[in-house]
């Protein structure tokens, strides 16, 4: 099988090295790739959507169609994690650990769960003494971490970044709760119902952007015919704006599906 | 000679090639599901590595446009100076179609673990036959 593999791959390699003697030179500005539509994106695209970020321009607008889809491949790749792994069984058996004694508890299945609060705290298979250094460095740099992930989404018109990197970082910011405590303090904060409905609205924005600039008598996501609601200036970069915040609400929320659900096998009691 | 030359000027091709040679052979090869799914991972990443290749243009900056925005007092932009924006967004949405389905064949890895407690190919193949 590896000797297999090996030629396999030998093969391939060197048909597309054979290949590559055909491709333009590295960097060449005259390459088929970078002379005909992006030309036009990279001299027209200011003066059309008045957003010097290119990358943003193509994206929600000349591509929106493509992102919008992104954005709905993001939301099912969050609900086949969901459908694949989420396990509604209850656990057996809890485990509490009261605090000032050190006791530790063992709940069988019928005695009801306890509340954890001051006195008593969750206790996993793998249970280690939560360490104060992690915990508190994790306070302090997780609203400064969201703070970013803010700006990302909102100065993506400007700036490198935009509604997948300012989500991506913001769902971070989120799953570090659960990597600094445990994954019940995570639920407890975000629970799944306000997750899963917040990965559908960041793809219904998204839509409703477009459907809204259809009933303003435009095309789909002709963001040039909400000038009546938003005003004249600069309306194709609010609406990329809009754009890109739902894509981040979708993002954020789809990452802290993904991670819950894997960390935990679906069970969403204890994991990493 | 001539491979040389042609690995010489056009060393980013060549670099995504091995790359993706690399997470081929461990998708064909490798017997843990797991690596499986690293190595479709490094193909990914070889192709992103490619497209972003691609784009680029010497002596030209990225594509943000400088200056004064918005009030319609722009010099004129050469399609030269900036490189090209089109495969940034490409793999921008690859990049996140990679995050996408890499969560899905860890959801999926963990599937069968759970029923079958192995990744390992060839044990998962003997217990599907022993049914």
């Amino acid at each position: 099988m590896k000797v297999l593999a090996f030629i396999i791959v030998c093969l391939t390699g060197g048909l597309l090295l054979y290949g590559t003697g055909e491709l333009p030179g590295w960097g060449d500005p005259a390459s088929p790739a970078s002379s005909h539509l992006s030309n036009h994106y990279i001299e027209h695209a200011l003066e059309e959507t008045q957003v010097p970020n290119l990358v943003t321009a193509v994206l929600a607008d000349y591509r929106g169609y493509d992102t919008m889809f992104e954005t709905a491949v993001v939301f099912c790749a969050g609900l086949a994690c969901f459908l694949l792994l989420r396990d509604f069984r209850p656990k057996k058996d809890q485990y509490y650990r009261h605090v000032p004694t050190g006791v530790v508890l063992h709940v069988k299945e019928d005695a009801g769960p306890i509340d954890v609060g001051r006195e008593f705290e969750d206790m996993d298979k793998d249970w280690v003494p939560a360490d104060t250094i992690i915990k508190t460095v994790c306070r302090i740099l997780i609203p400064f971490i969201q703070i970013y992930a803010l700006y990302v989404v909102a100065h993506g018109d400007f700036s490198p970044g935009g509604g997948f990197q300012g989500g991506v970082i913001f769902g971070a910011s989120l799953i570090m709760i659960g990597i600094a405590t445990n994954l019940k303090t995570l639920i407890k904060r975000i629970s799944e119902k306000f997750l899963a409905i917040f990965s559908a609205i960041g793809v219904l924005v998204y839509i409703g952007i477009g459907v809204l600039c259809m009933v303003m008598g435009g095309n789909f996501l002709d963001y040039g015919r909400l000038s009546p609601i938003f005003g004249e200036h600069h309306i194709r970069a609010l609406g990329m704006l809009g754009v890109e915040i739902g894509v981040g609400i979708a993002v954020t929320a789809v990452m802290v599906i993904i991670y819950v659900n894997i960390v935990s096998e679906g069970r969403h009691d204890e994991g990493l | 000679m001539d491979l040389l030359q042609l690995i010489a000027t056009k060393y980013n091709y060549c670099l995504y090639i091995v790359l993706m040679m690399i997470g081929l052979y461990a998708m064909i090869a490798k017997n843990n599901l797991i690596k499986k799914v690293v190595g479709m991972s490094i193909f990914q990443t070889a192709i992103i590595l490619f497209y972003v290749s691609i784009g680029y243009k010497h002596n030209a900056t990225i594509p943000i446009i400088q200056g004064d925005h918005g009030h319609g007092t722009h010099a004129a932009i050469l399609a030269a100076d900036y490189i090209n924006p089109l495969p940034h967004v490409l793999m921008l949405t690859a990049i996140v179609v990679s995050v996408a389905t890499f969560g899905v064949a860890m959801a999926l890895c963990v599937k069968i673990y759970q029923r079958y407690q192995t990744l390992e190919e060839d044990e998962l193949r003997m217990r599907l036959s022993e049914k």
